[in-house]
């Protein structure tokens, strides 16, 4: 082995489906939910999901789009797995990041040995305006939407900030989309299939200045899910496991204004630092990286805030290709959201998806050679809540 | 210790009304807070004293809403901006009367008060940033 982890794995993931991302008419959540459970069964035929799920973990921001609450019953209806206790998480867009760190206390307790974590939203079904107004909840009521900033709006006040400390420019946020967008067109399931470039970046339409339409992440629909069971299980549905080490989550202020400091993630940091300790693992020892790219400025941020770089030089990671497919350091090999998607509650786990794929070598045109260990950052809201979790590849 | 009103967002933007830019100051660290509440977020006192604040601060993040939410779409686009207050606390608002090109972290800033709208609960009136 070219890297020792010495970590214990705290859980495994067995089995992951993800459904394609993007406008999908004529479904209901609970519908792309099954969808996307049906892949990870059919591709670990050693599990009967009614015999050896004992619990369900569903991420979900919203009850907006669909007029619905109570979903976790419903969605395990949906999946025939009553009556197994099932449970919706809500952290804006760490949502399913954090209904995964709910299914490793089940399963650290010992309460639960194979449990099904996933995640979920279906966006499409309000205008766009309509979203802008769902996804701007994640912000403080009286403070910061009462004032008039959009959600976009609180990521670009990040942005300015970055840019008058460091100097990053708008030609390096538009490098983080013009690369997630390449590597978009090596998903098939990714919701934009199709190159842009620095240009295309630069000239669309401005929506909170310095960020335009091509530095957010789309409006999209889809689900995600791992089987995840207890380690000492995960032999008995697949020879190829790939083992959680290290998950932790962290807290921040609900807006934006109270933090010192606004050109970092306190959360990521904060939660890197202590899941690197936890797995004994450092920063340079990661292979791939799936991170929480809601906004182009938010991939800068969290290079620096994982310590893939010091505090202020991610924009030379993107213009040195470092963190590119092919690159020392691929970041966003899915498309990440920006190009694969983000319906809001399906990330968290989708990100745990592109990780298994990779480290279990069926990530198809865009695998990273030979990756063994692999990081995924979650962010929800303003970096309100932040999970960042380590994986390896079983032995 | 009770105060009167109470440290609520509610009081806040009552006194707003009143043109006042209310805070609270922690007896035990000192750091004053804003917008109000009854826990210290510095050291976790509950021992907090009503203080008004002139307002005066500096722009440390801002960007220009183009896109805007429904209710402020007419004004679009619009500066926002967070500013630090020369007490510490900062506070996001709107940035009126200064031309985008003229936006400048670092630039000293006024807190104001809108007049235009209905001071009743909950349509509070807003602060509002302006050049000094």
């Amino acid at each position: 082995m070219r890297k020792s982890v010495m970590a214990k794995p705290l859980a495994s993931i067995v089995s992951a489906g993800v459904t394609k991302f993007g406008a999908r008419e004529g479904v209901y959540a609970r519908e792309l939910f099954v969808e996307a459970a049906q892949e990870a069964f059919d591709a670990c035929p050693n599990l009967s999901p009614q015999r050896d799920i004992d619990g369900l973990f569903v991420g979900m921001m919203s009850e907006s789009y669909e007029h619905q609450a109570h979903v976790a019953p419903m969605i395990a209806d949906w999946l025939g797995i009553l009556p197994v206790p099932a449970f919706r998480t809500e952290a804006a867009c760490a949502s399913s990041g954090v209904a995964m760190r709910c299914a490793l206390y089940a399963i650290q307790s010992g309460m639960h040995e194979v449990v099904l974590v996933g995640g979920v939203e279906k966006m499409t079904n309000l205008r766009t305006a309509a979203v802008t107004e769902v996804l701007g909840m994640a912000s403080d009521y009286p403070f910061e939407q009462w004032h008039g900033i959009s959600f976009p709006g609180i990521f670009a006040l990040m942005a300015t900030a970055h840019m008058a400390k460091y100097g990053t420019t708008e030609e390096q946020l538009a490098k983080v989309a013009v690369k997630n967008h390449q590597n978009g067109t090596l998903n098939p399931k990714a919701h934009f299939q199709k190159r842009i470039t620095v240009d295309d970046v630069l000239s669309s339409r401005v929506v909170a200045w310095p960020l335009k339409l091509y530095d957010c992440s789309p409006i999209s629909d889809g689900a995600s899910c791992i089987v995840m069971t207890a380690p000492k299980l995960a032999r008995k549905f697949t020879n190829s496991p790939v083992h959680i080490v290290a998950s932790v989550q962290a807290q921040d202020t609900i807006g934006l204004y109270e933090r010192d400091d606004v050109t970092s993630m306190n959360v990521t940091r904060i939660a890197a630092r202590k899941a690197y300790e936890m797995a004994g693992v450092r920063a340079e020892q990661i292979d791939v990286a799936e991170v929480h790219d809601c906004f182009t400025i938010a991939e800068i941020m969290a290079y620096e805030d994982l310590g893939f770089c010091s505090q202020g030089q991610g924009g030379t990671l993107v213009d040195d290709g470092i963190t590119s497919l092919g690159g020392k350091k691929p970041v966003n090999t899915s498309g990440g959201l920006k190009a694969k998607g983000h319906p809001v509650g399906a990330t968290g786990t989708a990100q745990a998806c592109e990780i298994y794929l990779q480290l279990t070598s069926q990530a198809g045109k865009r695998q990273v050679d030979g990756a063994e260990i692999g990081l995924t950052q979650n962010v929800g809201g303003s970096a309100s809540t932040g999970v960042v979790q380590l994986y390896r590849r079983g032995d | 210790m009770v105060l009167t009103p109470a440290p609520t967002i509610e009081s806040f933007y009552k006194f707003c009304a009143e043109r006042k830019l209310m805070g609270v100051k922690c007896n035990r660290c000192k750091k004053i807070t804003v917008p109000p509440r009854s826990v210290c977020p510095h050291c976790g006192a509950y021992e907090l004293m009503w203080t008004e604040l002139p307002g005066r601060g500096k722009l440390v993040a801002y960007t220009v809403i183009h896109f805007a939410p429904a209710q402020f779409q007419a004004l679009a686009p619009y500066p926002i901006g967070i500013v630090e207050l020369a007490e510490g606390a900062r506070l996001p608002g709107m940035i009126r009367n200064v031309k985008f090109e003229d936006l400048k972290i670092g630039m000293e800033l006024q807190a104001d008060f809108e007049t235009s709208t209905s001071s009743e609960w909950p349509q509070w009136p807003r602060y509002f940033f302006r050049q000094p």
